[in-house]
């Protein structure tokens, strides 16, 4: 066994004198300190509930293959009637990009990001002002499907249009 | 809402498991001799505590997987003192070490732990000490015991009287419920630090252990905090649209690396936590995220995909300057650097599966330590004898922990819900 460190002896303290103690001498001795954990408070009031009506009934969730950015074609349709929608008659919206929980969680944010940023991108070129648009990644901190298997992750790899 | 949630631990080494495959048996090296060390209950004189203080120290001794413990059954007394303990009895048993102790009431909520290590092999005291605290730091005590017997055998720090900070998301009447937490190193006493119906992510201990750095979407939006452990004082530290994420506290506690992504794509930037000026430390369209400090202050590791795929970067704070040091495999994610500022634990791919792995940035060796499949958020011990990182058991999110030699292995399941992201605090005394 490697031994060293070894702790230097240190006369026997005076609270031990005066406790009148008679045990084994001390060498050293700790007092620990009180580092009680409290508890804090989130204020959740900021938090619209955007559960706005989307134009007509189109798909207003868009997936992503693994690890990738691109839109797929089968998004265009129904990316193509929101943006119409937003042109006539504009307001603000929200994208919301997530990852699959595979990978680290701060580069999923990222990913989430860049996939919301795709959509956002087919957007404006659609004529959307980008104004209109803001992108929260929430990476794979929300998932739409709970499981570590294919079918869960192929459901959230996606960004919602809110 | 503060109902305390133990986590009880399980010493994976005694688990007849096939998840921890030939790894496990592969590279036990050092740990297949462990210190015999008996415990002798510490006498309490009358006083009535909850906790058993020599179970806390056996067990924290024997989840470092250097040590075994003699069971109590077998002991054939319970000395309190050096002066009662026969030494041939503790050999007979095949005792190296022996542990007595007292406790002492001294004024209104107010103990007195005496304790000493006893070499049974050379038949003599290594050494005395006297720890005291109130009733409710009985676990302290147990662990102040633990980390000095630790040091004294092995000649390493102990870490047993850290915390851990994590993250849990819990399904409750249909909704996710996020959690942040600190647990002393055990995972027992868990204490709640902020709950919220939005997500938390990414704590960072403050190199004092006094306060912790997290992401939270409270807002809306992500958003970095500062919440102090003990007042539980809080501030909003970045409000920009896009990304606000990875805090990661400097080693002089001044300031703080994070990334932004105000500038189109994320970017690591560096926050003054005394001037609130922010600095941009990286310029690229890739993925710039996770950013850790070298024990130098002066560097930075960080994740990015510039080469195509999540490599480790290093980077100069000073001259922005950066390296790439990982090159093996094709995902290499979530730096977090040991106290030794050479080996790195980090999140490796290998065959679509996601190890933690360490890598040596002298000798720039790769080695995967863990075999479960969708591992996370390494976090090395103060001491670097042991790493914390998020795992899967069936759906639900568990923490694990396995020596940087891959030769000890433990669990800390939760009781209910997903846990996640676990920070290794510095040490606290």
């Amino acid at each position: 066994m490697i031994k060293f460190n070894r702790i230097s002896f240190v006369a026997v303290s005076l609270s031990m004198v005066l406790a009148g103690c008679s045990s084994a001498p001390t060498d050293q001795s700790t007092d620990i300190e009180d580092t009680t954990v409290q508890t804090g408070q989130v204020d959740t009031s900021a938090i619209e509930d955007s559960a706005m009506d989307m134009a007509s009934g189109a798909d207003t969730v868009f997936y992503f293959d693994y690890d990738k950015a691109l839109l797929k074609p089968e998004s265009r349709a129904a990316l193509l009637e929101h943006a119409a929608a937003l042109n006539s008659s504009p307001r603000s919206v929200r994208l919301e990009g997530h990852a699959d929980e595979r990978g680290t969680r701060e580069y999923n944010m990222a990913l989430g990001e860049r996939r919301a940023n795709a959509v956002k991108e087919f957007m404006v070129m659609q004529g959307v002002s980008a104004g209109l648009i803001e992108v929260i990644s929430y990476g794979e901190e929300r998932a739409a499907s709970y499981g570590s298997n294919d079918g869960a992750w192929s459901l959230n790899r996606r960004v919602e249009l809110k | 809402m503060s109902r305390i949630n133990r986590i009880c631990i399980l010493l994976l080494l005694a688990l007849p498991s096939s998840a921890w495959s030939e790894l496990v048996i592969r590279v036990t090296q050092g740990n297949d001799k462990p210190t015999i060390v008996a415990i002798s209950p510490i006498a309490l004189n009358g006083i009535q505590i909850k906790e058993d203080i020599g179970r806390i120290v056996e067990a924290d001794l024997k989840r470092s997987g250097l040590f075994s413990a003699i069971p109590r059954r077998d002991m054939l007394a319970f000395p309190a003192f050096s002066k009662d303990v026969y030494y041939r009895d503790w050999r007979m048993l095949g005792a190296e070490y022996l542990v007595v102790g007292s406790m002492a009431l001294i004024e209104e909520d107010r103990y007195r732990l005496d304790f000493s290590l006893l070499n049974v092999t050379a038949q003599k005291t290594e050494f005395n000490h006297r720890v005291s605290g109130t009733k409710s730091q009985m676990r302290d005590l147990a662990h102040l015991i633990s980390d000095k017997i630790y040091q004294e055998i092995t000649g390493i720090r102990g870490a047993f009287s850290t915390r851990l900070a994590y993250v849990t998301a819990n399904l409750e009447n249909g909704k996710y419920v996020y959690r942040l937490h600190v647990s002393d190193a055990d995972g027992a006493r868990e204490k709640l630090m902020l709950e919220s119906p939005e997500p938390i992510m990414s704590p960072s201990w403050s190199p004092n252990g006094k306060e912790l750095a997290y992401v939270s979407f409270e807002t809306g939006r992500p958003a970095i905090f500062r919440q102090n452990l003990v007042n539980a004082s809080r501030q909003q530290l970045t409000d920009f649209s896009g990304l606000n994420g990875a805090p990661s506290w400097s080693p002089d506690g001044k300031k703080m690396a994070l990334v932004l992504s105000k500038d189109g794509n994320p970017e690591i930037y560096m926050l003054d936590l005394q001037s609130n000026k922010f600095t941009r430390l990286t310029r690229h369209f890739a993925i710039d995220t996770e950013p850790t400090w070298m024990p130098d202050g002066k560097n930075l590791l960080f994740t990015s995909d510039r080469g195509g795929t999540p490599q480790i970067y290093k980077l100069n704070v000073a001259s922005k300057a950066t390296q790439r040091l990982t090159f093996r495999g094709n995902y290499n994610a979530r730096a977090s650097l040991a106290p030794d500022g050479r080996t790195l634990a980090l999140i490796h791919r290998a065959s679509s599966t996601f190890h933690v792995a360490s890598f040596d940035l002298v000798t720039g060796r790769l080695i995967e330590l863990t075999e479960t499949r969708l591992d996370e958020s390494p976090t090395v011990a103060p001491n670097g004898a042991m790493l914390m990182y998020a795992t899967k058991q069936g759906d639900r999110g568990v923490l694990a922990a396995v020596s940087l030699d891959a030769g000890v292995r433990y669990v800390l399941p939760a009781k209910k819900g997903d846990v996640r992201e676990p920070a290794w605090s510095p040490y606290l005394r």
